[in-house]
C-alpha cells in the first residue's frame, strides 16, 4: 500500500475517533450541561438537603433551569449552603421559594423552584429565603410505625 | 550443576529475571524517547497507526456491537426485577466507557496486532535485518520500535472510543426496540450520571496506558526472542498471555487510582 493512501487512512482513522469522541461527550456525557456557564447565581440554604449533589437540576414546573454548582455547610447556622446556577433567561420573582424533592421513589433528588409573584426579581448573587429540605424518608417511616404502634397500644 | 536444589533455581530464577527486567525497561526508555531525540520516522509512525489500528477496526465494531448488545440483554434481566429498568441506559454506558470499553479493547488489540507485531519483529531479528541496520548505523529501537510502541500509544484510544460509542448503539438496539425500554429514559438518565472527565476521559487514560504496555510487551517480546523459527513462534505465544495478563492486572490498579 502507497503512502499516500495510508495517510488517506490514517485522516480518516482519526477523524473517525474524533467524531466517535465528540458524539459521547454530548449525547452519553454531560457536556452539552454546561450551556449554565453563562447563567447567573442564586443561594439558598436548607436544613437538609439529603442527597442533593454537585450538577443536581434546579426545575421549575419539571423544566431543568440550571444546575447545584457547590454545597457547603454554613459552621454558624449549621445549615447548608446551596448555591446554583440559572440559566440568565429566567428572572425569578424576589418572593421565590425552593424546595428539595426526589424524582420517582428511588431517582435523584433536585431543587424546585416555586415562583413567587412580587415585581421585584432576585439578583445575581441573591439568597432565597423560604426554603424547604429534603424528607427523610426513614424520618417518616419511622413516625408512621411509632404512630401505628402508640395507635395499637392505646386501642386495648 | 545441581539444578535440583531449590535454592539454587530460585537464585538461576532471579538472575535470569531481574536483568531481563531492567533490558526490557531500558528499551521502553530509548524507544520512547527517539521522537525527542529526532531520530524518529513520522511516516513509519503513520504506517504503524495504518496496520495497528485501520486494520482492527472492523474487529473491534464486531466485538463492540455484540458486546453492548449483551450487556443489553443481561443488564435488563437484572434490572427487570427491581423494577429499576429505567438505569439500564447508565449501566450499558458506565460499565462500556470505565472498564469493558478499554480492557476488550487492549485485549483485542493484543491478540490481533501484538501477536503479529511479536512475530514480525521476531522473524526480522531471525533473519538478521536487525543486525544489518546496526551495521548500516540505523538505531532498529528508533527506526523499528519507536514507530511502534507511539503508534499502538495513539491507536489504542481511538479504537476505545469507537469501541464505546458502537457498543453503547448496539446496547440501544437491544434495550430500546426489542426489550421496549423507554427511549426518553434510556438516553437521559444516561446523560445525567456519565460524567466526561470521570468516566469518559479516564477510560481513554486507561485506553493509551493499555496502548502502551501491549506494545512494550509484544516488541520486547520480538525483540529478545530466540532467533529461530520456534523461538519467534513461542514469543509470539508469550506476548499475548503476559500482554492479556498484564492489561487485566494494570486495570485493577488503574481503576483504584483514577476512579
Amino acid at each position: 500500500m502507497n503512502q499516500r493512501s495510508i495517510d488517506w487512512w490514517v485522516g480518516i482513522f482519526v477523524l473517525l475517533g474524533i467524531v466517535a469522541l465528540a458524539v459521547l461527550a454530548l449525547r452519553v456525557g454531560n457536556l452539552a450541561g454546561f450551556t449554565y456557564g453563562r447563567g447567573y447565581v442564586l443561594h439558598a440554604s436548607f436544613s437538609n438537603v439529603g442527597s442533593l449533589k454537585t450538577r443536581s437540576p434546579v426545575k421549575i414546573g419539571g423544566v431543568t433551569i440550571g444546575e447545584v454548582t457547590d454545597i457547603q455547610m454554613n459552621p454558624k447556622t449549621f445549615m447548608a449552603e446551596v448555591t446554583m446556577r440559572i440559566s440568565p433567561r429566567i428572572r425569578l420573582p424576589a418572593d421565590t421559594g425552593a424546595s428539595i424533592y426526589t424524582a420517582g421513589l428511588l431517582g435523584e433528588q433536585y431543587i424546585s423552584i416555586q415562583p413567587g409573584g412580587m415585581p421585584q426579581v432576585l439578583s445575581p448573587g441573591a439568597t432565597i429565603t423560604m426554603t424547604q429540605g429534603a424528607v427523610n424518608i426513614d424520618q417518616l417511616i419511622g413516625q408512621m410505625v411509632f404512630s401505628k404502634a402508640s395507635g395499637t397500644s392505646a386501642g386495648h | 550443576m545441581k539444578e535440583d536444589f531449590l535454592v539454587p533455581r530460585i537464585g538461576h530464577a532471579v538472575r535470569e529475571t531481574v536483568p531481563r527486567m531492567g533490558m526490557a525497561a531500558r528499551f521502553l526508555v530509548s524507544s520512547l524517547t527517539a521522537p525527542v531525540r529526532r531520530d524518529f520516522s513520522f511516516r513509519q509512525w503513520l504506517r504503524q497507526i495504518f496496520g495497528l489500528g485501520v486494520l482492527s477496526l472492523a474487529l473491534m465494531v464486531v466485538a463492540a456491537f455484540f458486546t453492548g448488545m449483551v450487556l443489553g440483554f443481561q443488564g435488563y434481566y437484572a434490572l427487570v426485577r427491581f423494577g429499576a429498568t429505567s438505569a439500564l441506559g447508565t449501566l450499558i454506558a458506565l460499565s462500556l466507557l470505565r472498564e469493558l470499553g478499554p480492557v476488550l479493547t487492549a485485549l483485542l488489540f493484543a491478540g490481533r496486532a501484538g501477536s503479529a507485531l511479536t512475530a514480525e519483529i521476531g522473524s526480522m531479528k531471525a533473519t538478521e535485518q536487525l543486525d544489518a541496520m546496526e551495521m548500516m548505523a540505523v538505531n532498529p529501537l528508533a527506526w523499528v520500535v519507536a514507530p511502534r510502541l507511539w503508534g499502538g500509544i495513539f491507536a489504542v484510544p481511538i479504537l476505545c472510543t469507537i469501541f464505546d460509542l458502537v457498543g453503547i448503539f448496539g446496547g440501544y438496539l437491544v434495550s430500546v426496540p426489542i426489550l421496549g425500554v423507554d427511549g426518553g429514559t434510556f438516553w437521559a438518565q444516561m446523560q445525567a450520571n456519565v460524567s466526561f472527565h470521570g468516566d469518559i476521559l479516564n477510560g481513554l487514560i486507561k485506553a493509551a496506558c493499555f496502548g502502551l504496555v501491549v506494545t512494550w510487551i509484544a516488541t520486547w517480546q520480538g525483540f529478545s526472542a530466540h532467533p529461530t523459527a520456534e523461538g519467534v513462534g513461542s514469543a509470539t505465544t508469550r506476548s499475548v498471555v503476559m500482554a492479556s495478563l498484564a492489561v487485566l492486572g494494570l486495570d485493577f490498579i488503574l481503576t483504584a487510582l483514577l476512579f
